[in-house]
């Protein structure tokens, strides 16, 4: 399926053509696109790949002619089927858009419109751009909902956004950018909110459809697994330039590009594990169960209660690192919380080192709070704004009594920037001045300050970009050789797995399905859900 | 929906408790019968016999909580609280200090309120949609901008302004309507205009500008930017995407203002003549008629109430993802 | 001269040393100096500003109160000083006397002659019915046609005045900003107006009334000027007192959640769903009765008429919580979710460090821009209370009270319109200048939009 489409004979396979477009900001005529070019082929899957911030979103909202007032186009040329869209009145272009060149966004739950049903949503754009009236209009639709996948089509039709599930909007937005048959089918990040299992059927679905509809489909991602799931061509988009641009099979096995293959680096390599396992429990979890009640009737009496975490059993070692694998709502993070003694719990126990960390007070969790950190997903919401980082750093050695004098906290600060890859001069910023990669590490610096024995992870690397990623979880593992720190890792991403976690348990609703070494889980899952997780993950050694 | 209206209603009558219990203590606690009983009087004539007489005339005599010479049941409804504050829930509201029956002449005046206040409402959500609908399709022009800079001065310019130079241009300069006055016969509408016109033209200012502030947020969600990919108009997606959506947060301002109609517009009322409830409590106020205030206070709390409960209702009609339960 | 300190005295000058601490202390915090950077980088907020200043300036030259020395009563040898009942402030000195010419009643702005004829006996004696001239307005002229070129030949020394006045004044200023990135010029133009303005107002009111004078006589400009203290002040005070009762409940709400979350839930519902405007007036009307009940308290007038002023900032304040209350909770909920929080949390910090490190910093934004919205609120408010008959003692100046008194003297023949005109006009320019102020400070301190966005 990955065979060279370099041939670009016949010009009437080619739907798109993208000339040297540059964008520019508004006020300050900075260039946020530096002529980029490529066209795109009926029937073929172009890839644009980049990190935040790369323009490739932008490349696409400009080729809508629909960017934000801040930006404006300032040379080049779009061509759809012959026409420069550039030169189309602002009415012929509403013609185009939706009929000719489709549209379809990251997040299906804002992308369409909440007070609408999903049906009408459909049936407005065939309204616009067909005469298809009344019942032969929602015949048409429920007929698109039957293409892209919807169960009971003719009843979802009256469905609101909410009510479906996230994989099942995004067939929605589909099927909406499919309704008038377009030529081109633009797909910005279409999987980047769903979850892995989801995220495959999706993909596999655009990719059915761009083989029976001839679609010609520019797919805009971050996500090098993406691309080699359902992608003919890529091109790799850094600072608004296309630096390198290859058929598939091409780009993973001969990049050009030093930052090409940093993108390809990121994937997993499920060939190497960690064995090295400690024979001495540091925290064992049993039977930990969490409960949100839910609450009904005219006096709220509790009625039942959500199971958050249902009974869950797991034993971390010394210098260990304890995956905990499981997509959004499975009530990993949860269970993270808990451990903190930050969520109580309505069963099990949690020990640490034999001793009993939930149903103690506030000052005598003290003494633990030394031994057990955290690090959060998100690196902008985990630090004050109104906080110096030295400041941040300082906070724990502060609150839990390291008893150290003010300077020597400075010089702590000052080694521990030094050891998680940042200078000491950042003591003195301000957390909006660092990127999303720099703050993570300040978070890590943060924990290791009241040298901890146990640090949970939760999605430390998720909200960064692959390149960062990699060196993030690097510094967790030097860290781990030279302190003898354990980790919780707890992630929904399988494919990082093998770098760094001795042990792995999946969890689903609530409950760990399955757990056992890295190796054992990777390579002869046992439970089904864990084979579908695993079936999702990219690889390099796909063919 | 149904045990989440009772659970409502439920929990409003520990809130008009509450008020209760403050406009007692206000009322009674603060300042004694007897302090109401000097300044009414006035302070040079006042005499311990006069004092006595004053708080016999208007049911004060009583003490306030419990009446120890009474007995039985007595001894809790022969009091101040009992018969002052308690019997509110039973919409018995008494007398007024000058002797009116306070119930019969509330009935009486909230019609006019009404006459005055729900034209002025309707009128002013209709007039504020319209004038933010226009703003927001000129949107960062210069002309968006300027609109903006005028509501801001509408909004500076004092409510007393407005009905001052309403009454003095429309009614005293041009001569068109009657300066003021209410006619329950016949043309109502002639004395109704300028009030519902003034109410309606000081409101445009902060209301446009809160209008237009809500629709450019709506303009800024995804769903706008799928609905341009399909190839929508400006004006459709105006008016068939952000303005339902715009429903919402409005219907929160709004809806909770529809019960708290009937008590009508202090100023509006008294300037303009008109004989209803604004104009009634300002009276009180100014006569220093406490048993109209504190029956005043009652209602309001009660209508206001009332208004929540319609917001949250209203909600599961305008917005599909809200389920009240 | 013997100093007064009336309460609201004493309590502006506490609230304007708290506001200049605050903003020392937020000036260490990058962001926030990045978020005034911008609302000044606006011409508009810098005249805007300009104008807030000129006002709270007059209201503070106007709460500086003291007590003339009286001279000893002739044939009485003591030491002992007798002091003025009238209490003075700084501002009336500086105006030169404004307040003192009295007229016997009302003279349009500029006018010679009163409003209303009067019996008089001219030199033959006989009767005559007839406008009398005013005591204080044009009394160098010869010849009433004259007037126009008087008062231009009489306006042109002060307007001189006043340039070399500002151009002093903007020079010094200059020396040091020159080199800043702030449109400071647009705060000099004001400036310079309000300056020239000034002078020009104080020197020509020596011979006509500007303004016009009022039912009693007296100079409606003097009023109106008398108006921006008990404006200024109320719009301050009031949210004083409710700001430490909004954010202490809806902190304390937000944080602690549970019992203590339904308390203060309850609290704001109740007080919310009773009317407002009814509150007040019953609340101010029973300060009123103690006021009334107990005289001694009060040696001289304006004590009384102050009390009554300070029993009104408290009453606004105190009724007027549960909104800012109501979303300092939501945001406080909000903040406590946030990582930085669980993660102080996790480091064992107390609850009052984390409150005070956490929480309420990044709480500022909401509770300032609270604070400018209500002040114009607050001066817009005084004028409907004073009609309604529970806003400002009759005694002290206010708008309201000066629209109160002149409201049905729109419809005489001729109309007396400078009363109104006077005190809608001073009110309209701080409200608008406080609207217009607030506004760019909420865009700048709206936590949506992020201070050097790199999402593209």
């Amino acid at each position: 399926m990955n065979q060279p489409t370099m041939n670009n004979s016949g010009a009437s396979d080619i739907r798109m053509r993208v000339n040297d477009l540059e964008v520019c900001l508004t006020g300050s005529n900075e260039k946020i696109i530096k002529g980029i070019s490529f066209e795109l082929q009926a029937g073929k899957i172009f890839a644009l790949v980049g990190e935040s911030g790369s323009g490739k979103s932008v490349t696409s909202m400009a080729a809508m002619r629909l960017l934000p007032d801040a930006l404006k186009i300032t040379a080049g040329a779009v061509e759809a089927m012959g026409v420069d869209l550039f030169n189309l009145s602002e009415a012929r272009m509403q013609e185009v858009r939706g009929r000719k060149v489709a549209m379809i966004f990251q997040n299906a739950m804002t992308a369409l419109n909440p007070v609408q049903t999903v049906g009408q949503q459909v049936a407005e754009t065939l309204k616009l751009h067909t005469a298809l009236r009344n019942s032969s209009l929602r015949a048409r639709v429920v007929e698109l909902f039957t293409e892209v996948g919807i169960p009971e089509p003719d009843s979802r039709f009256n469905f609101y956004p909410h009510e479906l599930s996230g994989g099942q909007q995004q067939r929605i937005m589909i099927a909406m950018a499919l309704a008038c048959e377009p030529e081109v089918l633009i797909a910005d990040e279409p999987t980047t909110a769903l979850d892995v299992t989801i995220q495959e059927q999706v993909l596999d679905l655009i990719q059915e459809l761009t083989r029976t509809r001839q679609l010609a489909v520019l797919l805009i991602t971050h996500d090098m697994g993406v691309v080699r799931h359902v992608a003919d061509e890529v091109a790799v988009m850094y600072h608004g330039e296309i630096i390198e641009r290859a058929s598939v099979h091409e780009f993973f096995h001969n990049p050009q590009q030093e930052y090409s293959k940093r993108l390809i680096d990121a994937l997993p390599d499920l060939s190497k594990f960690h064995h090295e396992r400690s024979q001495e429990p540091l925290l064992t979890v049993e039977g930990v169960k969490v409960h949100f009640p839910i609450r009904q009737g005219v006096l709220q009496r509790v009625v039942d209660y959500t199971r958050a975490v249902d009974g869950v059993s797991l034993t971390i070692g010394r210098a260990e690192t304890y995956a905990l694998v499981g997509e959004s709502g499975s009530g990993k993070s949860t269970l993270g919380r808990a451990i903190l003694n930050l969520e109580e719990i309505a069963g099990g126990e949690v020990r640490f080192k034999g001793q009993a960390v939930q149903g103690i007070s506030r000052s005598e969790m003290l003494p633990l709070r030394k031994k057990i950190q955290v690090i959060f997903q998100n690196p902008f919401s985990s630090m004050n704004p109104r906080l110096t980082i030295g400041e941040i750093i300082s906070e724990g050695m502060i609150s839990l009594g390291l008893g150290l004098t003010a300077s020597e906290r400075e010089a702590k600060t000052a080694s521990l920037l030094e050891r998680v890859q940042l200078t000491s001069e950042f003591s003195r910023r301000y957390p909006h001045e660092l990127s999303g990669g720099q703050l993570q590490r300040v978070a890590i610096a943060r924990a290791l300050a009241v040298e901890p024995e146990l640090i949970i992870c939760d999605e430390p690397t998720s909200a960064l970009d692959v390149s960062i990623r990699a060196e993030v979880l690097d510094l967790l593992q030097e860290l781990q050789r030279e302190f003898g720190v354990s980790y919780l890792f707890i992630t929904h991403d399988l494919s990082i797995v093998p770098t760094l976690a001795h042990h792995v348990g999946v969890m689903q609703s609530g409950k760990i399905v399955e757990q056992g070494s890295a190796e054992q889980i990777l390579t002869n899952p046992q439970h089904p859900y864990t084979k579908a997780l695993l079936a999702s993950v990219p690889r390099v050694d796909e063919d | 929906m149904f045990a989440y209206i009772v659970r409502r209603l439920l929990y409003a009558i520990p809130i008009l408790i509450g008020v209760n219990l403050l406009t007692f203590t206000l009322f009674f606690v603060v300042n004694s019968p007897d302090d109401m009983a000097v300044s009414q009087l006035g302070a040079k004539y006042v005499t311990p016999e006069a004092i006595q007489n004053w708080k016999v005339k208007n049911g004060y005599d009583k003490p306030l909580f419990l009446n120890s010479e009474e007995g039985g049941v007595g001894t809790i409804t022969d009091t101040i609280f009992f018969t002052k504050s308690v019997k509110l829930f039973a919409f018995d509201f008494g007398r007024s200090e000058s002797g009116r029956d306070i119930t019969s002449d509330i009935s009486v005046r909230m019609w006019p309120s009404l006459a005055v206040a729900l034209p002025t409402f309707l009128v002013g959500i209709w007039v504020n949609i319209c004038v933010a609908l226009m703003v927001v399709m000129f949107h960062a022009t210069r002309l968006d901008r300027w609109t903006v800079f005028v509501f801001v001065g509408l909004m500076s310019i004092s409510y007393l302004f407005y009905i001052i130079g309403g009454q003095y241009m429309v009614a005293k300069t041009w001569r068109l309507v009657p300066i003021s006055g209410f006619d329950a016969q016949g043309q109502v509408w002639k004395f109704l205009i300028l009030p519902v016109l003034v109410g309606v033209i000081a409101g445009i200012g902060a209301g446009a500008r809160w209008y237009r502030t809500l629709f450019l947020e709506e303009a800024n969600q995804d769903y706008v930017r799928t609905a341009r990919a399909k190839g929508c108009s400006e004006i459709t997606i105006l008016f068939r995407h952000i303005l339902p959506n715009a429903l919402i947060p409005i219907l929160t301002g709004v809806v909770v203002l529809i019960p708290t109609l009937f008590m009508g517009s202090l100023l509006i009322e008294s300037f303009f003549g008109i004989p209803g409830l604004g104009s009634y409590m300002l009276d009180a106020i100014r006569s220093q008629d406490f048993a109209i205030v504190r029956s005043m206070v009652f209602i309001g709390s009660i209508l206001y109430i009332t208004g929540l409960i319609l917001t949250d209702i209203s909600y599961t009609w305008a917005d599909p993802r809200v389920r009240l339960n | 001269m013997k100093p007064i300190l009336l309460w609201s005295d004493g309590l502006v000058f506490l609230l304007v040393i708290a506001l200049v601490l605050f903003f020392y202390k937020l000036r260490e915090d990058p962001q926030t100096r990045t978020r005034w950077a911008q609302v000044f980088s606006s011409k508009l907020g810098m005249v805007a500003f300009t104008v807030i200043m000129t006002y709270v300036g007059i209201a503070l030259l106007d709460s500086l109160h003291f007590r003339r020395a009286l001279d000893a009563p002739e044939g009485m040898q003591t030491n002992e000083v007798f002091y003025d009942n009238k209490v003075t402030s700084v501002f009336d000195v500086l105006t030169g006397g404004m307040g003192e010419r009295f007229e016997r009643t009302y003279s349009a702005p500029f006018a010679l002659i009163s409003f209303e004829k009067k019996n008089t006996v001219d030199e033959q004696g006989n009767s005559v019915r007839d406008f009398p001239p005013l005591k204080y307005a044009g009394l160098d002229l010869a010849d009433p046609g004259d007037k126009w070129s008087d008062i231009l030949s009489k306006s042109m020394a002060p307007l001189g005045w006043g340039l070399l006045l500002s151009g002093l004044l903007i020079g010094v200023q200059w020396l040091f900003l020159r080199r800043g990135l702030f449109p400071w010029h647009a705060s000099w133009v004001t400036q310079a107006i309000v300056i020239c303005t000034a002078v020009w107002l104080v020197s020509i009111s020596k011979h006509y009334h500007v303004l016009g004078t009022d039912k009693g006589g007296a100079d409606v400009l003097f009023q109106s000027l008398k108006g921006i203290r008990t404006g200024v002040l109320l719009g301050t005070l009031a949210t004083l007192v409710m700001l430490p009762i909004a954010v202490t409940l809806g902190v304390t709400a937000g944080y602690f959640k549970g019992w203590v979350d339904d308390v203060v839930q309850y609290l704001y519902t109740t007080l919310s769903s009773i009317p407002g405007i009814l509150l007040i007036a019953a609340s101010v009307l029973l300060f009123q009765v103690y006021i009334d009940l107990n005289p001694d308290f009060f040696s001289i007038g304006m004590e009384k008429a102050d009390a009554r002023f300070v029993a009104l900032c408290f009453i606004l304040g105190v009724t007027s919580w549960s909104t800012l209350c109501r979303l300092i909770r939501a945001e406080t909920l909000k903040i406590s979710q946030l990582g930085y929080v669980q993660a102080a949390h996790a480091f064992g910090v107390s609850h009052t460090r984390i409150l005070s490190r956490h929480i309420l910093p990044n709480l500022v934004h909401i509770i300032l821009i609270t604070f400018v919205l209500d002040f114009s609120a607050l001066v817009l408010a005084e004028a409907v209370l004073s009609y309604i008959g529970v806003g400002i003692d009759p005694s002290m100046g206010s708008w309201g009270n000066m629209i109160n008194g002149a409201r049905a003297e729109l419809s005489r023949e001729p109309a007396i319109w400078w009363t109104l005109s006077g005190a809608f006009f001073f009110m309209f320019v701080i409200v608008l200048a406080a609207n217009l102020f607030s506004d760019l400070v909420r865009d700048a301190f709206d936590p949506r939009t992020r201070l050097g966005g790199d999402d593209a």
